[in-house]
């Protein structure tokens, strides 16, 4: 193919040119591309269709039109998910925000130990859900852990029941995964921190302002693609929970913090398989993202 | 008002907020370790003792003994040597295929470009979650639940690390490319001696997302394996601690050695690690 043949009109080489570099840039796509396609383009797609039908995996698939989504309706134990995904969302999202970005603007100061601090702030997010949602419910065992052991100490007298009360339940939670979660948006506005340029806190400083007013009119607008993008990671991320409510409360009590991955779950996998039914639960959680992530690509090309 | 007691003034103020922030930076990292140090001291304790008001933090009578039977209490070993598998396989194929497609699309021109990128993005927003009953049906119809090999494929291809590594590259300039290719070196040999080498940031960055992501999974593995002899730790650890659930001591020695690992690649990564997050865009 290098050999130059003269008798090829110049048209033609080119052509075989392009074809030739089309193929190599196809050859770095295609290892990638093809377990994509399959792996996940497929179902997706296997996903939509499901939803319109009635199959338990044993029996032929039926299709059953709009049914499943009639029955979506008057689903008490959905709704009650779709409920508790939205208050968790809610609860999360602000909270996780402002210990993150606190977090970010003490540690992007000039301190001693600074690496020491932001590794020990991240660690959480690394460790295993597992084995900190075990530690986490012997901290908060009603019982006998030690928080409760602090707070009658300290003379508490109805002390809360963290997991196991239907009323704390959700905040025990949602408590748990602003531990664990807020190094990993930290490092997120510490990188958004260090994009602003000095020079506009610099003339803030000549203009008089002091530090709380250079935070408010300097430091926070200037992080506002961050905020936006931290913002829209967390609500989609907080739509999909489902191990953190399997390993600290296991939806309880009663369904007090069953979500819409969770009741996809028990759907899908835990006694009679009704698959149909659970594609049409995700296809909800899917138009709930969907909304999410069309606001983000709306407000990010607002900015730009 | 006159110099002197203004800068005496910022100086007290100076102080004040150095003090204060030395002091919420002391609460933060405690919030943020006591769990662990907990888990450590609980590990070494009888499962009487565990909770023990006032916490004895360094306890009495150590109980390493903890770590030597959790290995016959449940196949721990097994399930370590299940998931290092898993995630080594995994964490490799995705920094390969992914960097590897990520040089085509950000610095080659070929037909469809922008199309099957946009088939990418498209998929970032659909959560897994809402797919991963087809997938595991489409998966058992091939007879491969109950095998690693569904994991592998579960994991190695996400659209997340070819965005991450195009981000990336888009910041390395195209004439280094350019002067390359003038060089007689090969697209293949570009990416190689020159886009891999120059992008170990986002090389850390998303081998620390992938490592500690398929060490972690949990619902993946939960759905597909259930033979004890291929499960993961995640999984593993979860059936240990709903049947012994009053192990306190062996639960929490199983829980220390399950975050080992992940322990030791997040900090021998980390230095790279918010470069990493800075330079792909991760930041929106």
């Amino acid at each position: 193919m290098s050999q130059v043949n003269p008798a090829v009109p110049a048209a033609k080489r080119k052509n075989r040119k392009a074809l030739r570099s089309n193929l190599v840039a196809y050859s770095f796509i295609a290892p990638n591309f093809i377990g994509f396609c399959v792996i996940t383009l497929v179902p997706m797609v296997f996903a939509i269709a499901l939803a319109f039908c009635n199959w338990d995996g044993v029996h032929e698939i039926e299709f059953i039109g709009l049914q499943n989504f009639a029955k979506l309706l008057t689903d008490k134990t959905f709704k009650t998910a779709f409920v508790n995904t939205i208050v968790y969302s809610v609860g999360t999202v602000p909270l996780t925000l402002v210990c993150s970005l606190g977090l970010a603007i003490l540690l992007n100061q000039n301190v001693k130990l600074r690496n020491f601090f932001r590794t020990v702030s991240f660690f959480p997010y690394v460790a295993s859900l597992v084995a900190v949602a075990a530690v986490w419910n012997n901290l908060f065992n009603p019982s006998m852990g030690p928080v409760n052991m602090l707070l009658s100490k300290l003379g508490v007298e109805n002390l809360p029941r963290w997991a196991a009360g239907k009323d704390t339940a959700m905040i025990t939670v949602i408590l748990f995964s602003v531990w664990k979660n807020m190094g990993y948006y930290m490092v997120i506005y510490l990188a958004g921190l260090q994009g602003i340029n000095p020079d506009l806190k610099e003339a803030a400083s000549l203009d008089g302002a002091n530090s709380w007013q250079t935070f408010w009119n300097v430091t926070l607008p200037q992080l506002r693609p961050t905020t936006f993008f931290v913002v829209i990671m967390l609500t989609i991320s907080s739509f999909k929970v489902y191990d953190q409510m399997f390993m600290i409360t296991q939806g309880g009590p009663g369904n007090a913090t069953i979500t819409l991955v969770y009741d996809i779950y028990n759907v899908a996998f835990v006694n009679t398989p009704k698959y149909g039914y659970a594609s049409a639960i995700s296809m909800v959680l899917f138009v709930l993202v969907l909304i999410i992530t069309l606001i983000q690509f709306k407000g990010s090309s607002a900015d730009n | 008002m006159s110099v002197k007691p203004m800068k005496a003034n910022a100086r007290r103020n100076a102080v004040i907020s150095r003090v204060l922030i030395y002091a919420l930076l002391i609460i933060i990292a405690f919030l943020m370790l006591i769990p662990f140090v907990w888990m450590i001291s609980a590990s070494f304790k009888m499962n009487k003792d565990v909770f023990s008001f006032p916490i004895e933090w360094i306890p009495s009578n150590p109980r390493p003994q903890n770590y030597v039977d959790i290995w016959t209490k449940i196949p721990l070993l097994t399930f370590i040597k299940n998931t290092a598998f898993l995630t080594v396989v995994v964490t490799f194929l995705q920094v390969f295929t992914s960097s590897f497609a990520a040089y085509a699309f950000a610095k080659l021109r070929f037909r469809g470009k922008n199309l099957l990128f946009l088939g990418y993005i498209a998929t970032i927003a659909v959560p897994w979650q809402a797919y991963m009953v087809p997938q595991f049906m489409m998966m058992r119809s091939w007879h491969l639940n109950n095998t690693h090999l569904a994991i592998i494929l579960l994991q190695a291809f996400s659209a997340f690390g070819v965005f991450l590594m195009k981000q990336f590259y888009e910041g390395i300039p195209t004439e280094l490319c350019e002067a390359a290719r003038i060089d007689g070196l090969s697209e293949y040999g570009i990416y190689a001696r020159i886009m891999l080498p120059l992008s170990l940031p986002a090389v850390s960055t998303l081998i620390i997302f992938t490592f500690v992501n398929t060490w972690n999974d949990f619902l993946g593995p939960l759905i597909y394996l259930t033979r004890n002899e291929l499960k993961t730790i995640q999984i593993g650890l979860r059936m240990f601690i709903s049947q012994y659930s009053a192990e306190y001591g062996l639960i929490m020695a199983a829980s220390v050695i399950a975050l080992i690992p992940v322990l030791i690649v997040f900090l021998s990564l980390q230095k790279y690690f918010v470069q990493g997050v800075a330079s792909t865009g991760l930041k929106g």
